[in-house]
């Protein structure tokens, strides 16, 4: 199980805790941060600070589950999987969200949906989560009717 | 924190909070480096001029390494066989790596303060890889880095640093990275090659000058010894090699001297036997391996952090 930081390594810590208290199983975890592999870096103007990866094994002809909050654009997911190749080849590599909330703009799909929320492209979704501060929710904020 | 700065010029007037920045960033980046493929494409697209004017391997392949690892372009210009043999002014040499569409230009020259000029005249990104006596900041930099992984924390740390002083870019630069994250300084060296003021008690801020070595050690927390340019000696600032390797040499009892485990830097490439001893060049204290991977890391924060900023972007 690899998280994509920030907040899917959160959510991967929590289903890696559930799985080894209810199976008792004990998956291998890592968390993975794709700020260098991101398509925009030219773009946005300034430098986003590059956080550590920790992938603690080899993920050589495993099934990776790549976890993350929200499922939107695709492009996040993207960048993760080139991020992961970097560490060896994988069986194959899974997707599990939280929420996918629509609007890809790149051919992605998630194995794994907590789940399905439709909104409009300019909505807003806020995950919080106990760990980040606030109480675990997450809220769909519709953008202001034009 | 949002990167402000342009150039990388000297670490003189840089805040705690920046140099802080750095280093998280370098910390990152050692990461990518043990990964198996070491090649993340964070700046595509992007060239990086190696421009130096003065021999180097060491800091130059290192530079290379970091800028692949990011997977921008990389062009070198050496001094020799290039139009500055021929001639060419640094003004003219300017003009011509600015057109060329460098992004970053790292360069390296005998004349202290030639990276101001050429930052002054390019739109260009300068990372000051060593000019002349003056500054060396990504090695001042990359020994922070390499210090706070073995002593956790820099604050109230005492650090010596031993050699040739004046000569030296590297301790100049190694003070400015060391003292703002909250280290002192204890410079040791013989008197010819220690700033007349200093000798005098005018050091920089955070630092003092011991002239005895056994007693600069004396419970420090690290010691960086500095190389020995040979022809100081023949400058007359020297008596001789020997009396150096036995006043100032780095040998195995006086690294005891130090507390426990307390590591041992050095800029390279090192003199075996004139400033450090075989034995503790490849000592169990020894930090001068992981200086070298740093490096590389060190210089891919730094290149990374410029790129993004706002006056690089197209």
């Amino acid at each position: 199980m690899v998280g994509i930081r920030a907040r899917g390594d959160l959510i991967a810590t929590r289903l890696h805790e559930a799985i080894r208290r209810n199976e008792n199983v004990d998956v291998p975890l890592g968390s993975l941060d794709i700020t260098l592999y991101r398509d925009d870096l030219t773009r946005i103007g300034h430098a986003p600070v590059v956080r550590e990866s920790v992938i603690p094994f080899s993920i050589d002809d495993r099934i990776v589950v790549l976890i993350d909050d929200v499922l939107f654009t695709g492009r996040t997911i993207r960048a993760a999987m080139d991020a992961l190749v970097d560490y060896g080849r994988p069986r194959a590599i899974r997707l599990a969200v939280l929420v996918d909330r629509g609007h890809r703009e790149l051919p992605i799909k998630a194995d794994f949906v907590g789940k399905n929320v439709p909104t409009n492209l300019a909505d807003d979704v806020r995950v919080q989560l106990i760990e980040t501060g606030g109480a675990d929710t997450v809220e769909l904020v519709q953008a202001a009717a034009a | 924190m949002t990167w402000q700065r342009r150039h990388v010029l000297a670490t003189d007037d840089w805040s705690r909070a920046e140099i802080e920045q750095v280093l998280d960033q370098t910390g990152a980046m050692v990461e990518v480096l043990g990964r198996p493929i070491r090649r993340t494409p964070a700046l595509r697209g992007r060239t990086v001029i190696l421009f130096f004017a003065e021999a180097s391997t060491r800091t130059r392949v290192s530079f290379e390494l970091a800028a692949k690892a990011l997977s921008a372009d990389v062009t070198n210009i050496t001094a020799s066989g290039s139009s500055v043999e021929k001639g060419e002014t640094l003004r003219d040499t300017v003009r011509t790596l600015t057109a060329l569409g460098g992004d970053v230009i790292v360069m390296r020259h005998a004349a202290s303060g030639a990276p101001y000029f050429v930052a002054e005249r390019t739109d260009a990104a300068v990372i000051n890889a060593g000019d002349g006596w003056h500054a060396h900041p990504t090695q001042g930099l990359l020994d922070a880095y390499t210090l706070r992984g073995a002593l956790g924390d820099l604050d109230g740390r005492r650090i010596v640093i031993v050699g040739d002083i004046t000569h030296s870019r590297v301790a100049r630069s190694d003070i400015d990275a060391l003292v703002p994250l909250g280290a002192t300084v204890t410079l040791s060296g013989p008197p010819t090659l220690v700033p007349s003021a200093w000798r005098c008690g005018m050091t920089p801020r955070g630092t003092t000058y011991e002239p005895d070595l056994d007693r600069a050690l004396d419970g420090a927390d690290g010691v960086i010894a500095l190389r020995l340019q040979k022809e100081r000696q023949h400058a007359g600032l020297l008596p001789s090699i020997r009396e150096y390797a036995k006043t100032w040499g780095l040998s195995e009892e006086r690294v005891k001297r130090m507390r426990p485990e307390a590591p041992v830097l050095h800029p390279g490439p090192m003199n075996e036997g004139v400033e450090i001893a075989a034995s503790v060049a490849h000592g169990a204290r020894s930090l001068i391996e992981t200086q070298v991977t740093n490096g590389v890391a060190v210089r891919m924060a730094l290149l990374y952090l410029l790129a993004g900023t706002p006056e690089q972007v197209a």
